[in-house]
């Protein structure tokens, strides 16, 4: 039995680095500091779905090959077609990563990574306005005012509070778990007595839950950090925060820009906005301006709701803004755990971080037009490469029905929908488990991959299939030229 | 591989060749007195000049900022693109290009060392991998160490060798090469949006001030035996007035000086010169900066010069950065690091006619003219801030021709001509003074024993210059002079031919040298030091380094340190 | 209350701890399927519509339309809201255009909501067959 210390956790993009697991017949018997997501990835990743086997579509079905067959096939695919997607690369390593490219440009295909269908907009607006940021440790010591928008860390980033925000300890600002423990203990006593009122009096069911409600930011009076929640649902991290703005589906433009020209002093001639009373926005504009250091985190709330880049647009202005009375940043809270690494070594390699298009020999980058979606959307594929992705899981149905029309080539370690669809699938190890590498936190810091277990026999990582994809491609070529 | 290039007019300052028609002999890509002439591979440079490869003491080519500054702007490179070919990987420009194509046009320029002055060290894994993928140069990076808190803390309390023994641990981590300072303290400040004013202003909660972090890390520097100075970017940069604030603090560490040996280096001095109380009062204090130098041996210099383009201003100085934004209105990019530093970005387009750009133009020029000795400022842009790296043939141009200063003298905003000193200077610099402000000289700032000469055991790494001394007087013929450093005629790298009739024509990877620091008492992983790591960063301490995987050539060079 | 057979509505999707745990178990487990193939509503919608929890309905956009399990939400009130973690079903009925940024429109879509308690939640393989037909070269 060993324990491996500061393993990285390869779920989301708060990377956390703190993980311990306890290796049993090099099997992962036990985790320790990690959350539900992470625990559920290390325990529970080597299911009975776990491909094994590379796979080739014989007439219908998916059948089990050799590796030199199945790479031999996929290159022949990617060496014939005349315009290729590379997509996926979120949830591998920046090693591999850097492998897609290669390829791509190799093949002339359009390359791109899944950015696209989550803050690709923010990405979009970050190069219009630019971004006031920072690495996470910085929000820990000195963030005194929390603000999340369009994100549900609680369910998603399972620990980001804990670890980086209002519930850290920092050299400046203190954590503000205590309150909140304190917070939670009221409210349960409350409850109780409510329901035991209830029982008494009505001795029938809790009235209705009226419409959208906002409470008065009565709670944000108190000292030390402060936690806003903004989003269309009560969700989970809502329930914790010190003031949750419950905004109207679609209306976050009109919030934002509600606050922007609060900061400013203007006045609002309406009641309300997007569905929360101006008087209620004005105490938090106030909040915002006279704090030490905050932060807004946004989620996909923000960029894939109406307006999307518009959103962002404001969201970043409203911080760049705020910096003229105060320290104020700002970050997009991203999923996957290296979608950062992703767009950063796209960025510095072909100098923009998604959808680029090699087909000309040289890097092209129009978003709308160059992006995956969109290709697929005009059906001008003709082969696909997917690794670490599920498109067909994941993109409206428009695209995946041109996409599995295409010749499709999966890596994953997983059976899943896109490779029930593939007629190539290449079985692959789990990057951060199985294989080493490197991923970058949602805010831009590097951390290291570890590999704590061996992969299933005859399992490749990400890397090694690429680099064989990427050789035979090569070969095939230089036969090619050799004969014409 | 044995390599003869034959018949060249030769520069080779540090050992006292000033364009000798001579041969220079290679073999496994170092510099040797002879070869078999029936074997080697045989280059006729009859009528060409050679020199050592050049080398960049201060350009931002890679890590979390440059690569910011890419994601910024793809309007920076909608225009400029280098297509892929059968040795070379495609990219784009043009301010901030993207990693290979960094290195094929240092290449193609006859360079063949730079080094990465601003790596944040918990980013500096990334730094790194954007170094290994910079094909054709051998680099090295500088960690940013004047606002990190384990030296702010030691040096408060006096501690100076526990902070040498800290600083040793972390350049030897991080794989760096140099101590660097940036807006000393002003960036501990900046986490709460302030900034520091003077030499002396206390940095809020740490009871320090810039003076003593920049003293305090000289000494350091000086215990630890390392090849190169502080590099320093001063407090105040960008501000008028600030020639006062260079000028302290050269002054601040005069006493630390012994045998005339230099102990500081100022970076990109120009935008450290301006004088003048407000944007419209600005003048040069190009003057005197350079009387100061002059006056004494414990400082080196580069240029920074500022080239009427639009490029992408980036730096550690996240204040300063916030001004330009305020300054311009462009779009900005702030990234604070948590207890070590920050760092900003602003698109910026120096204009001929705006007065306050044409001055900075100015007093790059004044400070390289005025100052004697070349041994002490060096050619940079500080790359991409003052201009793409890919003008420094503009400003050799400059440099060795007064028609060629008046000729773009003629163009600029004219009050800012009417200020400008250049008009009464009539310096031209001979091509042993470029030689040694490209190459020479920043090779010996740097303490780079193989590197900016062409010594028997030196680096086999040449640039040859399609250009004839005999016959070709660069004061009026600045035009050619421009043309022939644009393009090398050959480059070679470690003994290899990389680039020759204007085409990259080998791939080839450089290495990255970084400080193994020995200390007789090395700073520990203890206990203590797990738990500061737990408390300062959110990062565990065995995941902080960068291991040397990280470096696709890794160059370690063996520093025995006096603590 | 008044019944209605139809309820118009807004579509979110996004993503639950479920939905996270359970694709870090494989996309094909059955703990991932399930937590994906559901539709989070208003219990007061639940009553509108006169079902109770656990029904199967039909929702419907103008990009198709995927028959789901409806739950009851826990952070209710949220009237004519409904929410569908991201998945192959909800990908089923989400708005494709990108608006020339590359971005398909995942939240906010205008949608319609009908019982369909005779009607079964598809397979993943029931799904893609119905969606994509049947993979053959």
């Amino acid at each position: 039995m060993t324990v491996v210390k500061a393993v990285t956790c390869p779920v989301c993009g708060s990377l956390c680095d703190d993980i311990e697991l306890t290796v049993e017949d090099g099997r992962i018997v036990k985790v320790k500091n990690g959350c539900a997501l992470c625990e559920s990835k290390f325990l529970g990743y080597n299911s009975e779905h776990r491909l094994l086997k590379p796979l080739i579509r014989k007439k219908e079905e998916l059948v089990k090959v050799s590796w030199k067959e199945a790479v031999g096939r996929a290159a022949e695919i990617l060496a014939e077609a005349n315009y290729p997607i590379l997509y996926g690369w979120s949830s591998t390593s920046c090693e591999a990563i850097s492998l897609g490219l290669e390829l791509a440009e190799e093949v002339g295909g359009v390359i791109d990574n899944t950015s696209v269908v989550c803050h690709g907009p923010s990405i979009l607006s970050i190069q219009e306005v630019g971004i006031p940021s920072c690495t996470l440790g910085q929000i820990r010591h000195r963030a005194d005012l929390v603000v999340y928008w369009g994100s549900n860390p609680w369910s998603a980033h399972p620990r980001h509070i804990e670890r980086y925000t209002a519930f850290s300890e920092g050299r400046f600002e203190r954590s503000a778990w205590k309150g909140y423990l304190n917070k939670i203990k009221a409210s349960i006593v409350r409850k109780k007595i409510e329901s035991a009122i209830r029982r008494v009096f009505f001795k029938g069911k809790p009235s209705a839950p009226s419409n959208i409600r906002n409470e008065p930011p009565s709670t944000l009076q108190k000292e030390g950090r402060k936690l806003i929640i903004i989003d269309v649902r009560k969700t989970r991290s809502a329930e914790i925060a010190d003031y949750f703005i419950q905004v109207e589906p679609n209306k976050d433009y009109e919030l934002l820009q509600a606050f922007r020209a609060l900061i400013r002093d203007q006045e609002i001639d309406v009641d309300t906005v997007a569905g929360v009373p101006v008087e209620y926005l004005e105490e938090v504009a106030d909040l915002m301006i006279r704090c030490d250091f905050g932060v807004l985190f946004f989620g996909l709330g923000l960029t894939m709701s109406s307006g999307k880049l518009r959103n962002i647009d404001a969201a970043l202005s409203l911080v760049r803004d705020l910096n003229m009375w105060t320290k104020f940043v700002i970050m997009p809270m991203r999923g996957h755990f290296n979608v950062t690494g992703a767009n950063t070594v796209f960025t510095w390699q072909t100098g923009y971080p998604y959808a680029v298009d090699f087909s000309l020999g040289y890097p092209q980058y129009n978003p709308g037009e160059t992006s995956v979606v969109d290709v697929l959307l005009r059906k001008e594929s003709d082969a696909a490469l997917i690794i670490a992705s599920d498109p067909v899981a994941n993109f409206p149905k428009a695209a995946a029905e041109h996409l599995v029309k295409n010749l499709l080539i999966v890596i994953d370690p997983h059976m899943n929908a896109t490779a029930q669809l593939a007629d190539v699938v290449l079985p692959s190890s789990f990057v951060g488990i199985e294989a080493g590498g490197t991923a970058y936190r949602m805010d831009h810091v590097p951390l290291p991959l570890k590999k704590v277990v061996d992969p299933p026999r005859g399992i490749l990582s990400d890397e090694e299939i690429l680099r064989r994809i990427l050789a035979e491609v090569r070969k095939i070529k230089k036969r090619r030229a050799e004969e014409s | 591989m044995e390599l003869l290039i034959r018949n060249g007019f030769v520069y080779d300052p540090i050992n006292g060749v000033d364009g000798e028609k001579m041969d220079i002999a290679v073999k496994d890509g170092k510099i040797v007195e002879k070869v078999n002439e029936r074997k080697a591979r045989k280059i006729d440079a009859f009528g060409m000049m050679v020199m050592p490869g050049g080398v960049d003491i201060h350009c931002h080519i890679a890590g979390s900022e440059v690569n910011s500054g890419r994601l910024l702007r793809p309007e920076d490179h909608f225009r400029d693109f280098e297509r892929k070919t059968a040795v070379t990987r495609s990219g784009v420009g043009y301010s901030i290009p993207s990693t290979f194509t960094t290195g094929y046009r240092y290449s193609r320029m006859g360079y063949t060392t730079i080094m990465n002055p601003s790596m944040p060290p918990l980013e500096a894994k990334h730094t790194h991998e954007e170094l290994s993928d910079t094909p054709m140069v051998d680099k090295a990076s500088y960690p940013l160490l004047g606002d990190w808190w384990f030296v702010l803390e030691y040096l408060k309390d006096g501690k100076i060798e526990e902070c040498a023994r800290h600083v040793a641990w972390i350049i030897t981590s991080t794989k760096g090469y140099a101590i660097k300072i940036v807006n000393a303290g002003g960036l501990e400040a900046w986490g709460f949006g302030g900034n520091v004013q003077s030499l002396d202003d206390q940095i809020p909660c740490f009871c320090i001030t810039p003076r003593e972090i920049i003293r305090g890390l000289c000494k350091v520097n000086r215990l630890l035996n390392l090849p190169h100075t502080i590099h320093v970017h001063t407090n105040n940069l960008g501000k008028p007035g600030n020639y006062i604030t260079a000028l302290e603090t050269m002054k601040c560490i005069e006493d630390l000086a012994t045998e005339n040996k230099p102990i500081i280096h100022i970076t990109h001095c120009q935008f450290s010169a301006f004088k003048g109380g407000d944007w419209r009062t600005l003048e040069s204090g190009a003057e005197e900066i350079a009387n100061y130098v002059n006056a004494h041996s414990h400082v080196t210099l580069d240029m920074g010069q500022v080239i009427f383009t639009d490029t992408t201003t980036m730096t550690a100085d996240g204040p300063f950065q916030y001004t330009l934004y305020e300054l311009s209105g462009n779009k900005w990019v702030n990234h604070d690091v948590e207890t070590e530093t920050s760092a900003g970005i602003v698109p910026f387009h120096y204009l001929r006619k705006s007065y306050v750009h044409a001055i900075q133009w100015s007093i790059g020029l004044e400070l390289a003219l005025l100052i004697k000795d070349p041994w002490k400022i060096f050619l940079t842009t500080d790359h991409p801030n003052g201009g793409p790296f890919t003008s420094y043939p503009r400003i050799i141009a400059w440099l060795m021709s007064r028609k060629a200063r008046e000729a773009t003298l003629k163009k600029i905003n004219p009050r800012a001509r009417s200020r400008s000193l250049l008009p009464s200077i009539n310096r031209e610099l001979s091509f042993k003074e470029i030689a040694i402000m490209t190459r020479a000289g920043q090779a010996k700032a740097l303490g780079l024993k193989g590197k900016g000469h062409l010594g028997i055991g030196a680096d086999a790494d040449i640039a040859i210059y399609n250009l004839n001394p005999e016959t070709i007087d660069p004061s009026k013929k600045y035009r050619i002079v421009r043309k022939a450093f644009k393009r090398a005629a050959y480059t070679i790298k470690n003994g290899k031919i990389v680039f020759k009739n204007g085409e990259i024509v080998k791939h080839l990877d450089g290495a990255t040298m970084w400080l193994d620091v020995k200390v007789s008492e090395p700073a520990k992983i203890s206990e203590d030091m797990r738990r500061r790591f737990r408390e300062y960063w959110t990062v565990e301490c065995e995941n902080y380094p960068v291991t040397e995987n990280y470096l696709e050539i890794s160059q370690p060079i063996n520093v025995e340190a006096k603590v | 209350m008044e019944k209605n057979q139809k309820l118009r509505v807004t579509l979110l999707t996004g993503r639950t701890i479920e939905q996270g745990v359970g694709k870090e178990r494989g996309k094909s487990s059955k703990e991932y399927l399930e937590s994906v193939s559901v539709c989070y509503m208003d219990p007061e919608d639940l009553k509108r519509l006169g079902i109770k929890e656990k029904t199967n309905i039909m929702v419907s956009t103008d990009y198709g339309s995927v028959v789901v399990k409806a739950l009851k939400s826990l952070r209710a009130p949220h009237p004519s809201v409904i929410f569908i973690p991201y998945g192959p079903w909800a990908n089923v009925i989400v708005n494709p255009e990108t608006h020339g940024i590359g971005m398909p429109s995942f939240k906010g879509i205008p949608a319609e909501v009908e019982p369909a308690p005779d009607k079964p939640v598809l397979s993943l393989e029931e799904l893609l067959v119905e969606q994509f037909g049947k993979k053959s070269k």
